[in-house]
């Protein structure tokens, strides 16, 4: 993985020096509120419902073992044991209090990460496939040109006061597990004849306005990416609304001027800035390659796999639903489950993340990876190592099988942290979780995806979970809007809503309706939930959440 | 006709720490129970500019609608019950200090 440079180090020695004086300044009172405010946003320092909230960028989502036990280290010394793995591959710190921060940042640099730009209306920590470098089905690692991109973009001087928040996703393959096309841009490596180029899709986003991204560009070769996201981005920061934070986003300015205006602007910015660049980014891009290079795979015997799938339940439906294929046959690919069911999703304590670190370290050639559907990824095991692995996870309550399946939910943290959410989203998933569980169907049910969000920002990513919920503030009432038929995949769509809302205690028997629905009217076990969906559209689902709507509409009628 | 006047606290969240406080007779406190309920809003206006002075010590002033249980405020929105406990999922912030 990418090392810092001495000037990557001295860079961010710099800019900690630059926040610590900052928060002195603050706290000796030399600066108000307003002035220190974006400051500290700048450093992924955030006020919340009941305490500062540090949010730390993992670059595209990969981490090695030193930097996971930092993780733990900084949840012990300066917050309450725990971090809470995010959608956008962040990890959010809930307790830590003002005057620990600059030593906290100095603790992250220390092993190669910081919290620079994880808020403010700047170019965000870009995400990428958490099977990058491992998965089958790849054309290309997507790592590299994400390393790139995050150097590009980190202080970039243009632009660091963007008309919003701007995020970047790279894929590497065809089938999408990085949601590119709800994002600011998103990225995907392609191969034509034989060169590595890349599509490029803007304009995507979630939020109140829901949109899927366009194709700006279906084929941009590597060494015009960069000059390219650069026109991109300046176009947007010309012509982005500021006049109103609910249309200032890409997506709007997209919709609002049509991709193909967009296209003839980002083509005359790219024909006048083309020049500037050299070429100097396609040797460091060369440089940053070799810091991916594929590990050297073990030879070794798989039996220990066989033998423990073929007598142990428990391990075998782990394997089943936690493993994915490798790009190696004697590999797989492994998620943790961070959704132990009654669990908060996403959450890690500090003795999972060292147990995590440490099997990765021993077993897994020092690689983590978080997913943005905030599980921690192994992504390359021997499968020899397999069982070694499972209980020594299991032990500390990671074996959870739910990867994929009804518990394995997104759930953004929702009013229980969140100033900015309407209505708690960790207690819905807790409860989902634990209700079907104790159903025994979730194995039965088979891939389905919930995405829960506290609010209409959709950190949840509501709107592409095959179901989602969405809290809301009704009349100071939490209420949860159901939406169906969301995809987050390389066949993105937006979920539709499928009526009413539902109060919190409501929302779980709802859901379970829902599920039931699905299981009596799916042709046969192997269609899938949202195949079965689109198959038959959103009306046999309504009629099963909202059962008593046709015998109250007779009754109006009557009356 | 104006909206007649509701009871209601001065909140913040202190600089240092971040956590929820009120302002209560002779500065700022942690616990609810313990703050200045104001039913007279000249009154209330007034303590709010002196308290959004105190810019070295709070962040993020503002009045919050409370109701009286005999003479304890409580919160009439669900989101002042969970600046006022903490979380629901870990026994932390308020609730495992009080």
């Amino acid at each position: 993985m990418y090392h810092y440079t001495d000037f990557d180090d001295a860079f961010l020695k710099e800019r900690n020096a630059q926040f610590r004086a900052q928060v002195e300044r603050r706290i000796d009172g030399s600066l108000t509120e307003d002035e220190f405010k974006p400051l500290r946003l700048m450093n992924g320092l955030y006020l919340q419902l009941h305490a500062y909230m540090l949010r730390v960028a993992i670059p595209y989502g990969t981490l090695n073992s030193r930097q996971m036990d930092t993780l733990a280290m900084i949840a012990d010394k300066w917050d309450k044991g725990y971090g809470h793995f995010t959608t956008r591959q962040n990890i959010q710190y809930n307790w830590p209090e003002l005057r620990d921060v600059p030593d906290m940042l100095d603790a992250l640099a220390a092993v190669n990460m910081h919290a620079i730009q994880t808020s403010g209306n700047t170019i965000r920590n870009v995400t990428a496939d958490h099977f990058a470098g491992a998965a089958a089905d790849e054309v290309a690692d997507p790592r590299p040109v994400a390393e790139l991109i995050r150097q590009w973009s980190t202080d970039h001087p243009e632009f660091q006061f963007l008309p919003r928040k701007f995020k970047v996703a790279v894929t590497g393959a065809k089938a999408d597990r990085a949601v590119i096309k709800a994002h600011d841009i998103g990225l995907r490596i392609v191969k034509r004849d034989a060169e590595i180029g890349y599509e490029v899709v803007i304009g995507g986003g979630l939020g109140r306005t829901p949109m899927i991204g366009k194709v700006l560009y279906d084929f941009v070769s590597s060494e015009d990416l960069l000059p390219t996201l650069e026109a991109i981005v300046s176009v947007y920061n010309l012509l982005g609304r500021r006049d109103n934070k609910y249309k200032a986003r890409i997506k709007i300015t997209v919709h609002e001027n049509g991709i193909e205006d967009i296209r003839a602007r980002v083509d005359a910015r790219y024909a006048l800035i083309r020049d500037q660049f050299t070429g100097v980014d396609q040797q460091m891009l060369a440089r940053i390659e070799a810091d991916f290079a594929q590990p050297s795979f073990r030879k070794a015997d798989v039996t220990p796999f066989h033998n423990t799938y073929q007598h142990d339940p428990l391990f075998r439906s782990w394997a089943d639903t936690n493993l994915a294929a490798h790009r190696n046959p004697d590999y797989a690919i492994v998620s943790i489950s961070l959704k132990a069911h009654g669990k908060t999703p996403g959450d890690a304590t500090s003795r999972q993340m060292r147990l995590m670190a440490q099997i990765a370290k021993r077993y897994g050639h020092d690689e983590l990876r978080i997913s943005h559907e905030q599980n921690v990824i192994l992504p390359h095991v021997h499968k020899g190592d397999l069982p070694s692995v499972y209980y020594a996870l299991k032990a500390e309550g990671l074996g959870t099988a739910n990867i994929g399946l009804i518990s394995d939910i997104i759930a953004c943290p929702g009013m229980d942290y969140c100033a900015l959410a309407t209505a708690r989203s960790i207690p819905i998933a807790q409860e989902i979780a634990t209700r079907f569980d104790e159903l025994k169907l979730e194995h039965e049910v088979g891939p389905l995806k919930i995405k829960i969000s506290g609010c209409i920002n959709a950190c949840g990513h509501h709107h592409v979970g095959h179901i989602g919920i969405l809290g809301l503030d009704r009349a100071g009432v939490e209420n949860y809007q159901i939406t169906l038929g969301g995809d987050g995949t390389e066949d993105a769509a937006i979920g539709e809503r499928a009526g009413p809302g539902f109060s919190a205690d409501e929302i779980i028997p709802a859901v379970e309706r829902i599920v039931l629905a699905y299981l009596d009217l799916r042709n046969d076990p192997a269609e899938e939930f949202l195949q079965t969906y689109r198959r038959l559209g959103l009306a046999p689902f309504k009629a099963a959440l909202y059962p008593e709507a046709p015998a109250q509409k007779v009754r109006e009628n009557a009356a | 006709m104006p909206k007649p006047f509701t009871p209601k606290v001065i909140t913040a969240n202190a600089l240092l720490e971040g956590d929820v406080i009120y302002l209560a007779d002779n500065g700022w406190t942690r616990q609810l129970a313990q703050a200045e309920v104001f039913t007279d809003e000249a009154h209330a206006d007034l303590r709010m500019i002196e308290a959004a002075a105190q810019t070295g010590e709070v962040v993020g002033v503002y009045l919050a609608d409370v109701t009286l249980e005999g003479s304890t405020p409580v919160p009439t929105h669900f989101r002042e019950d969970f600046r006022a406990l903490g979380p629901s999922n870990y026994a932390h912030g308020k609730q495992e200090q009080f």
